[in-house]
């Protein structure tokens, strides 16, 4: 995993999308899945690059409603656990178009 | 949509479809799941269109007859929704083998049609890459044309068609706007771009790049989020509201189906009273006059009756899958059904298997975990499906009283009706974590749920959907229940004595009644109820024929109504127990037969049927011992 060197705070600790709050943004790293859960993931938006914003909840929060490319995809806590992603600072709804 | 006035691109060909200049004669309709492909499909084939399987596999094959202006026919195949031709899934499998020519029960498409989400183009386009390289003619269909409009996106169609070299569309199927251009394609009418090299890609990022640099090559635009969506959302998904909602609707849907149905019920009552008095008033008395006053008037027409409260359920369960609902009582569910060691996607089958569990064993297809599917088939018909529903109806109406339960919020009887669902719910919750501790383990695979935009249901593929339940009930009642019914009506004349038919007690069906009491005297039946549970095996409203077709015949019965009659073969005790039976039992060999061809073997559909028989024996064994 390449971290950026020129930030002159110290890098963010590795979050997943369990962490998103409902409205936070964060841009997804990698899977860590099967290939074949991993990809039937990338087929539906999550690909590397993309931005995920989080979206309401079942009740208690799981499974969750994520934003991405588009489309509107609920995943349970245990699978989004493996869903790596950066945090952005900004909470917008709006999407970034293709990588 | 002509490319005669521009003239940056190559003077336009038309699309040629191979060996010859008429329309072609099949073609296939393919897009995404969410894509809108069903309401186009709908769209151009109306009430032309049948329902059937592709042999050998799960997966359902839609076909229709799309008639073009001149009066030329197309047969079209409306493929399985899928994301991708890579064949993993059974869907994908038949996708790319009925394409690629594969399968020898379907001629090879001529053309085909790919409908996209315009209002998610972007991921949309990426199933776009596979199909063109298939080298058919393919016009790609954006739909949702109003939703893109309303939310401010937009795509420039021309430098979309030449970037593909395909034509395309912009349409909005369920408003029927822009699908006259579908059929200039399948007439064979309608401009071609040049053709393009596509790249093949099997890597998904690299596929997704190559359908976000065509994206932006033809100007897309996509839309604003959808804002009623997001509105609806957060009172639908609110953490309070949203499950106090799911309750309303579900209980909502209940309480109507009895309020709303009996006026219409009534009336189908009457009119088979009615036709049934006539048909006796002019046909001479003697054994015919019998047969067709008793067997089969009194007979199929008792069952009849309760074809205005099926297509209530199924009109509740269409609106609600439709407006896009479903998927959030999905996500609603999720947790609960997580307990159980099953998944959401269980959710939507067992939920449609309210209404009729056969095609809710096929839906579970969607669930890739086999063991899952299996779990998940099992437990299906324990949800109380609409052929229930008249002997529910019937029993709750003869025995329990009409008085508020819960003030004017729920009726002791629609009270009663809900208990019935809860308790085939719960056998299913019990059954489930059963299966799922033991012998159908499993580790968890992904819960992903897509969340399509709600949306307005439309008229006509409600409607569609409701005229093809109405079919399959009737086709039922005309067919395995006239015949039971008639069967019936013979061995309950027969033998003669004295040359005249026999009381109904001594024929036949009395000795058979009589003969297998001693089993059921405990739970509270005697053998009239007996008979119709035998009967009840082929579909469990056949016990209301069947019972119908008894009183008919008994003198003593014959001048009562169903209600009135019951209460000479059943106490309080034996009514509830005969509830609890109909509740646990898989009396529906439509349910076997389709358990057997899904599971591909004998095993799981006799486990399955001794063991909903033998939890329903001892459920009425005990409810009439409990309730005196």
């Amino acid at each position: 995993m390449q971290l950026s060197v020129n930030c002159d705070q110290p890098a963010p600790l590795p979050t997943s999308l369990v962490d998103l709050r409902h409205g936070d943004a964060a841009i997804l790293e990698g899977i860590d899945l099967p290939a074949g859960d991993a990809r039937r993931l990338m087929e539906l938006g999550f690909l590397p690059g993309m931005q995920i914003t989080a979206g309401r909840s079942a009740p208690g929060g799981d499974p969750r409603v994520f934003q991405v490319d588009g489309s509107e995809i609920a995943l349970r806590r245990e699978t989004a656990r493996r869903l790596t992603v950066r945090r952005k600072k900004v909470a917008s709804p709006d999407r970034t178009p293709g990588a | 949509m002509s490319c005669s006035d521009c003239d940056t691109c190559k003077p336009a060909a038309v699309v040629e479809f191979p060996g010859s200049r008429t329309a072609p004669k099949t073609v296939a309709v393919i897009g995404p799941p969410n894509s809108g492909k069903t309401t186009l499909f709908n769209r151009l084939t109306g009430l032309r269109q049948k329902v059937a399987n592709f042999p050998g596999v799960t997966v359902e094959q839609h076909t229709g007859i799309a008639a073009l202006p001149d009066g030329r026919t197309i047969q079209l195949i409306d493929l399985p929704g899928v994301y991708s031709l890579s064949p993993r899934s059974e869907d994908e499998q038949v996708a790319h083998d009925v394409l690629t020519g594969q399968r020898a029960d379907t001629p090879k498409p001529e053309a085909v049609l790919l409908v996209l989400d315009s209002t998610n183009m972007g991921r949309h386009l990426m199933l776009s890459a596979p199909i063109l390289a298939l080298g058919l003619p393919t016009l790609v269909i954006l739909n949702m044309a109003d939703d893109l409009r309303r939310r401010g996106g937009h795509v420039d169609l021309h430098k979309l068609a030449a970037e593909l070299g395909a034509p395309v569309a912009l349409v909005s199927a369920r408003r029927g706007e822009g699908v006259d251009q579908v059929f200039d394609f399948l007439a064979g009418a309608m401009p071609k771009p040049a053709p393009k090299e596509l790249p093949i890609l099997h890597d998904v990022p690299k596929c997704r790049q190559w359908a976000g640099r065509v994206g932006s090559q033809a100007s897309y635009h996509a839309p604003a989020p959808p804002k009623w969506t997001r509105r609806l959302d957060a009172v639908f998904l609110h953490p309070v509201a949203g499950p106090l909602l799911f309750l309303a609707v579900v209980v909502a849907v209940f309480q109507s189906i009895f309020s709303v149905a009996t006026p219409a019920q009534n009336a189908v009552d009457w009119l088979i009273q009615h036709s049934g008095n006539w048909v006796a008033s002019v046909l001479p008395a003697g054994l015919l006059k019998s047969l067709i006053v008793d067997g089969v008037w009194k007979g199929v027409g008792s069952v009849v009756v309760f074809l205005p409260q099926i297509l209530l359920l199924f009109l509740f369960i269409g609106i609600l899958e439709d407006s896009g609902y479903l998927a959030r009582a999905a996500l609603i569910a999720d947790r609960t059904m997580a307990k159980v060691g099953l998944q959401g996607k269980s959710f939507i089958p067992l939920l449609s298997a309210y209404a009729c569990a056969v095609p809710a064993i096929m839906s579970t297809r969607t669930i890739e975990n086999k063991r899952d599917r299996i779990a998940t088939i099992l437990i299906a018909p324990f949800m109380t499906c609409s052929a229930r529903l008249p002997v529910y109806t019937l029993v709750i109406a003869a025995f329990i009283p009409r008085r508020p339960l819960l003030g004017w919020l729920l009726s002791a009887r629609a009270g009663m009706m809900l208990g019935l669902y809860a308790l085939g719910f719960l056998a299913a919750v019990v059954t489930a974590k059963l299966l799922k501790s033991s012998v159908l383990k499993s580790g968890r695979t992904p819960f992903l749920l897509e969340m399509p935009s709600y949306r307005w249901p439309t008229f006509s593929s409600i409607g569609l959907r409701l005229l093809d339940r109405s079919k399959v009930f009737l086709k039922r009642a005309g067919t395995i229940i006239l015949l039971v019914t008639v069967v019936l009506w013979v061995m309950s004349n027969v033998p003669f004595v004295h040359g005249k038919p026999p009381a109904i007690a001594n024929s036949l069906t009395g000795t058979i009644g009589r003969t297998i009491e001693p089993v059921i005297r405990p739970l509270g039946f005697n053998w009239k109820i007996g008979i119709g549970l035998i009967t009840a095996v082929f579909s469990r409203e056949t016990i209301i024929a069947t019972l119908g077709t008894i009183y008919g015949m008994d003198a003593a019965t014959n001048k009562e109504g169903m209600q009135v009659a019951l209460h000479h073969d059943l106490t309080m005790g034996g009514a509830v127990a005969l509830l609890i039976f109909f509740a646990f039992a898989m009396q529906c060999i439509s349910t076997i037969a389709v358990v057997r061809r899904e599971t591909g073997g004998w095993k799981w559909p006799i486990l399955q049927f001794a063991y909903m028989t033998c939890l329903a024996y001892v459920g009425a064994l005990a409810a009439n011992y409990l309730i005196r």
